[in-house]
């Protein structure tokens, strides 16, 4: 039993008991602190699995943004879930059958690590072996995510954007910029506002790093973008929305929202012209290695550029909301 | 020799952070209230995991390793305060004031420590 099966069944057996615990609870704040903490211990198990990248996302969104939106969406509703009044043997009953299908469905899959199961050697073994040559670059992940996979990963940029526009179309982005405050700005906390202008300035410098460092090393659009909306959320969170938005206006976030997707596409557009395949880079620069760094550096700040608008409107369109529940009722 | 010197300062480090993080552990749990418990887990968790960051930043030797861990340091040493002091002013904002032991609890503890001498 090596140390590393050590701390993956506790990490699991974490991530069970939070889950139970989630379930259990019916103090919503509690709730959600706890799928933040959910959040953290899957981020944790990620840099186990080797899947840093997907560790940055999770522990930026999972633990940070989304908590902030759930704790915002809560600020609006009550703190308790109500008591359930009606027998749950039928929704437990399909709950649990839906669950012994997924593990039995999963004795037919590979074993973890298995160098025969298909994603092994059906194209893996031709990204490894071809990516230094063919995109020159040392992180692999990036390559497939940005070149090899570009389609995918256009539309999971078009599924972000269609998302973002959405939560805008349901809480209604006003154009105008609200006149009320609903945030109450954290005036009385001198520490917090001490250690976040301190801290603010290396999370912008963080997401930088991540974002143009993802052809050598963990990192890329996705996680620069989350953790560069972070940075604005924790600015907007102990300063205020109203100075928030006033050094990030909403209609500033909803023109970059767009324009990340339509600078990915316009790459893709310019290589089009250029004579070649849709989102194939290699024309872009005098050799085709230097058109694929080219390429992936732009789809990769286009993919950024939409995440964090994305993740930043929705935090307006959220802590915008007027509360139909004044603090006094709780 | 020096080698020597420097393994046992860094186990030592090691050693000295985990012993903190479980007393930090225990006085979360054996502590009677919320900032007693915040004080136990506020106080020996800084120390505690910056002393382990130490031990593995000499472990790790001068490469970059070392300089990612020292950056890992000096952000929970802002932040992990900094979350205690917000967790406990949030506290005592909503309502929660801290149990002080009056006149009667006072003397108890006090002949307790008598009788155990």
């Amino acid at each position: 039993m090596t140390m590393e099966f050590v701390i993956n069944m506790s990490l699991f057996v974490f991530l069970g008991l939070t889950a139970f615990a989630i379930l259990k609870l019916r103090a919503l704040f509690a709730v959600v602190m706890l799928s933040s903490v959910f959040s953290l211990v899957s981020a944790g198990l990620f840099v186990l699995l080797d899947a840093v990248d997907v560790a940055f996302t999770e522990a930026a969104v999972g633990a940070g943004i989304s908590t902030v939106l759930l704790l915002v969406t809560l600020s609006l509703t009550a703190r308790r879930e109500k008591a359930p009044h009606r027998a749950h043997a039928i929704p437990l009953a399909v709950v649990f059958l839906t669950g012994l299908a997924l593990v039995y469905g999963t004795l037919d899959m590979p074993h973890f690590g298995d160098p025969n199961a298909p994603a092994q050697t059906h194209v893996a073994p031709k990204y490894i072996n071809d990516t230094e040559r063919e995109v020159g670059m040392p992180n692999i992940v990036t390559a497939v995510l940005a070149s090899y996979r570009g389609f995918d990963t256009l539309g999971e940029v078009t599924v972000i954007f269609t998302a973002g526009i959405a939560v805008l179309l349901l809480l209604g982005a006003s154009i105008r910029e609200p006149d009320g405050v609903r945030i109450q700005t954290m005036d009385h906390h001198l520490v917090l506002r001490v250690v976040t202008k301190v801290l603010i300035g290396p999370i912008l410098l963080f997401a930088l790093y991540v974002q143009f460092h993802g052809d050598y090393g963990p990192g890329g659009g996705f996680q620069a973008g989350v953790i560069f909306a972070a940075a604005f959320i924790i600015y907007a969170l102990v300063f205020g929305l109203e100075n928030a938005r006033r050094a990030v206006p909403g209609q500033a976030v909803r023109i970059l929202l767009a324009c990340g997707v339509l600078l990915y596409g316009g790459v893709g557009l310019i290589s089009f012209l250029f004579g070649e395949n849709y989102l194939n880079y290699s024309v872009l620069g005098a050799t085709q290695v230097a058109g694929q760094h080219l390429g992936v550096l732009l789809v990769e700040f286009g993919v950024g550029l939409t995440v964090s608008a994305v993740m930043v409107s929705t935090f307006y369109a959220f802590a915008g909301q007027n509360p139909p529940i004044s603090d006094e009722d709780w | 020799m020096t080698a020597l010197i420097v393994d046992a300062f860094s186990w030592a480090c090691l050693g000295a952070g985990s012993v903190l993080v479980l007393i930090g552990t225990v006085g979360l749990i054996r502590l009677p209230d919320f900032y007693a418990r915040m004080h136990a887990v506020g106080i020996t968790d800084t120390l505690g995991a910056d002393l382990i960051l130490l031990g593995l930043m000499v472990q790790a030797g001068f490469s970059l390793v070392t300089i990612k861990l020292l950056l890992i340091g000096a952000f929970l040493f802002f932040t992990s305060p900094t979350s205690t002091h917000a967790i406990a002013n949030a506290a005592f904002t909503s309502g929660l004031r801290p149990l002080v032991a009056d006149e009667e609890t006072e003397r108890e503890p006090a002949e307790e420590k008598g009788d155990q001498a």
